[in-house]
C-alpha cells in the first residue's frame, strides 16, 4: 500500500538532480526510531543528538561533510560497531520498538534482517555463486535447488544475473567493480532483509556503474527499506525521499569536533527550501 | 648553462658499489650451496658405485654385512614428520585462530610472547624433555618421535600462521558478518579462503623443518634400523637420527651412505619447499581473481 502509493508519486514527479517541491507521506510504518543516539569511540564522541525515524520501502540519504559521522550512525543500525573495540552507542536506538542495543539482542540476529553494501566492494575470495550463497546457507537453507533458484533471483534483482550466468563458479575477484558491488547488493538482498543500509556505494565507481547502481536501488525500494550514505549530494537528490543532513561541531565537553544531525526532511524540502542555515550553506556548496 | 661534469656525480659511483656488493653476497649464498651439493655428492658415489640403485630401492640396512638401503629411513622420516603434522597443525590453526580473532588484546600479546619463546627453545632440551618425560608415558617410537616433533613444530607454524590470519581485511570479515554470519561462519567463510594459502605454506615449512630436525628426534625415536611399519609405538629411525648416531663408529663405505642420505634428506627438502612455494603462489593467484 504505502509502496505504491509512493511509486505513484514517482510517476507524476520523476526524480530531477533538483526535485520540485513535494512532499513524501509521513504515514509510512517507522522502521527505526532513533532517540538521541550517541556513539563513541573510547573516550571520544563522534556522534551526538541524533533524532530521527526512518520509514518502511523508501530510501532514506545521510549527507554532510567528511567527519560528519554518518558513516558512524549508519554502522550503529546493524550493530557493526560491535566488532570495533572500544566503540559503544549510548541513547535509544529502536528497531520496529526492539531497543538493538538491549543486552538480550542478538547481532547475528540484527544483522540478518538489517544488510549493509559497503563502501568498497567486498566481495569474498570465492567463487560468485558461493558469495551469493553464502548468506542462505548461513541461515539454513542446505537444499541445492533452492539456493540455486535464491542465486538466480538475488543476481536478477541486481540486475546482474545476464552478465554472470555462464561463469557462476569463476571467482568474483574477477568482476569489475560495478559488477562486484551489484554483486554485493545481490548477496545482501539474498538473505530477504528488511533493510538494507549502503555506506557510499558508488564511491568507488564510475558514473556509467554508478547510474546502474541509483536504477537498481530505486526498482528495490518496493521490497525494502534502504539507507544510504552519500557524499554525492545529486545523488541523494536523484534517488531518495529523505535526506538527513549531518554536520560537525565543537563538542564544548571534549573540545574536539563531533558529528550532529542538523536536518532531517523530505529530499524535496532538503534541497529546494532547508530550514537550517547550515544545511544551505552545504547544498548550495559554500562549505564542505 | 649547465655543464656536463656537473651532472656526473659522485653518487653513481657510491650506487655502482653497492650494487657490486649486494650482487656478491647473493652469489656467495648460490656458490656455499653449490658447494655443498658438490662436495657432498662427490662423497656419496662411494657406496653408489658399490651397491648402484639399490641404495635407494632396498630396506636392508646392515653395516656388517656391507648392505645399505636408504628406505627404512626414509620412510622413518615421512612417518614421523606426518605424525607431527597430524597433531601440530590443528593445535597451530586452533592457537593462531584464538589468537587472531578471539582472544582479548591484554591476552593476545602474551600468547604470541609465549609461542615465540616456544621457537626458540634448542632442540636439545625439547629432546631430553622427550627422554626423560614423555618416554614414561611412551616408548621411545615413532609416535615419541612424531610428538617431539609436533611440539618442535608448533611455534613456527603458529606464528607464520596468525601472520597469515591478520592479513584478511577487515571488509573481507565485515562482508560476511553483515550477513548474520557468527565469528566461527565468518571464519570459514572470508579468513579461511583468503589465508588458505599462507597456511599451506607454513604448514609445509613446518613439514621441513620436521624432516630435517636430528638432535631430537635421535634421542627419541628408538634407533632401531631396518623398521618399515605403520606400527606408531614401534622404535624406528630417520635420516638425520641415523646420520648422528652412527657416524662416529663407521667405516668409509658407511660414511659414504651416511652423506648419500644426507644428500638425499637434502633433495626432499628442496622439493617440499619448491611443493610449498608453488601452491602458495597458485592460492595467491586465485585469490586474487586471475585463474
Amino acid at each position: 500500500m504505502v509502496a505504491e502509493s509512493i511509486q505513484a508519486a514517482r510517476t507524476v514527479a520523476p526524480p530531477r538532480v533538483r526535485p520540485t517541491l513535494t512532499t513524501v507521506p509521513d504515514a509510512a510504518p517507522t522502521v527505526f526510531d532513533l532517540t538521541d543516539v550517541e556513539v563513541f569511540y573510547g573516550s571520544f564522541r563522534a556522534v551526538r543528538g541524533v533524532t530521527m525515524a526512518i520509514h518502511k520501502n523508501q530510501i532514506t540519504a545521510f549527507i554532510g561533510p567528511s567527519g560528519c559521522g554518518k558513516t558512524t550512525v549508519l554502522r550503529a543500525f546493524n550493530r557493526m560497531h560491535d566488532t570495533t573495540p572500544g566503540a559503544r552507542v549510548a541513547g535509544k536506538l529502536r528497531y520496529h520498538g526492539v531497543d538493538l542495543y538491549d543486552p538480550e539482542v542478538s547481532a547475528v540476529e540484527v544483522r540478518r534482517r538489517i544488510g549493509m553494501v559497503f563502501q568498497k566492494p567486498n566481495p569474498v575470495p570465492k567463487s560468485i555463486y558461493d558469495n551469493i550463497a553464502f548468506g542462505p546457507r548461513v541461515n539454513g537453507v542446505r537444499e541445492r535447488g533452492k539456493l540455486d533458484a535464491i542465486v538466480e533471483t538475488s543476481l536478477r534483482s541486481a540486475a546482474l544475473w545476464d552478465e554472470v550466468k555462464d561463469r557462476l563458479s569463476a571467482s568474483a575477484l574477477g568482476l569489475s567493480g560495478g559488477q562486484q558491488q551489484r554483486l554485493c547488493i545481490a548477496r545482501t538482498i539474498a538473505v530477504e532483509p528488511e533493510v538494507v543500509l549502503m555506506d557510499e556505494p558508488c564511491s568507488a565507481l564510475d558514473p556509467i556503474a554508478t547510474a546502474r547502481i541509483e536504477e537498481l536501488m530505486r526498482e528495490l525500494k518496493s521490497r525494502f527499506t534502504i539507507v544510504i550514505v552519500t557524499h554525492n549530494m545529486q545523488q541523494a537528490a536523484r534517488v531518495s525521499d529523505r535526506t538527513a543532513f549531518f554536520s560537525t561541531e565543537l563538542d564544548s565537553a571534549t573540545e574536539r569536533r563531533t558529528g550532529t544531525l542538523v536536518e532531517y526532511d523530505a529530499t524535496a524540502k532538503i534541497f529546494s527550501n532547508p530550514g537550517d542555515q547550515r544545511t544551505e550553506n552545504y547544498i548550495t556548496g559554500r562549505f564542505g | 648553462m649547465i655543464d656536463a661534469a656537473a651532472l656526473r656525480g659522485r653518487r653513481d659511483r657510491a650506487d655502482r658499489s653497492f650494487r657490486g656488493l649486494a650482487i656478491g653476497a647473493a652469489a656467495t649464498v648460490l656458490l656455499v650451496l653449490g658447494l655443498i651439493a658438490v662436495t657432498m655428492t662427490a662423497r656419496a658415489r662411494t657406496v653408489i658405485g658399490e651397491l648402484g640403485v639399490s641404495f635407494f630401492t632396498s630396506s636392508r640396512w646392515s653395516p656388517a654385512d656391507g648392505l645399505y638401503g636408504a628406505l627404512p629411513f626414509v620412510w622413518g622420516t615421512l612417518y614421523t614428520a606426518v605424525i607431527a603434522l597430524v597433531i601440530a597443525v590443528p593445535v597451530s590453526l586452533g592457537v593462531a585462530l584464538f589468537i587472531t580473532e578471539v582472544a582479548p588484546r591484554a591476552l593476545k600479546r602474551w600468547l604470541i610472547y609465549a609461542i615465540d619463546l616456544l621457537a626458540v627453545v634448542p632442540s636439545v632440551v625439547f629432546g631430553l624433555w622427550g627422554v626423560l618425560v614423555l618416554s614414561t608415558v611412551l616408548p621411545r617410537s615413532f609416535l615419541a618421535a612424531g610428538v617431539v616433533l609436533a611440539i618442535m613444530i608448533i611455534p613456527i607454524i603458529t606464528s607464520l600462521a596468525r601472520e597469515v590470519l591478520e592479513t584478511t581485511p577487515v571488509a573481507d570479515k565485515e562482508a560476511a558478518l553483515a550477513l548474520g554470519a557468527t565469528r566461527w561462519e565468518m571464519i570459514g567463510a572470508s579468513v579461511i579462503p583468503h589465508s588458505k594459502g599462507g597456511i599451506v605454506g607454513a604448514v609445509m615449512l613446518g613439514l621441513g623443518r620436521a624432516m630435517g630436525e636430528t638432535i631430537a628426534a635421535a634421542l627419541v625415536i628408538g634407533s632401531a634400523t631396518g623398521q618399515i611399519t605403520l606400527d606408531a609405538l614401534a622404535p624406528g629411525n630417520s635420516m638425520p637420527a641415523v646420520i648422528a648416531n652412527s657416524w662416529g663408529e663407521a667405516d668409509t663405505l658407511q660414511r659414504s651412505a651416511l652423506i648419500a642420505l644426507a644428500v638425499l634428506l637434502f633433495a626432499m627438502t628442496i622439493v617440499v619447499n619448491l611443493i610449498a612455494t608453488t601452491i602458495v603462489q597458485r592460492s595467491m593467484r586465485r585469490a586474487r581473481g586471475t585463474v
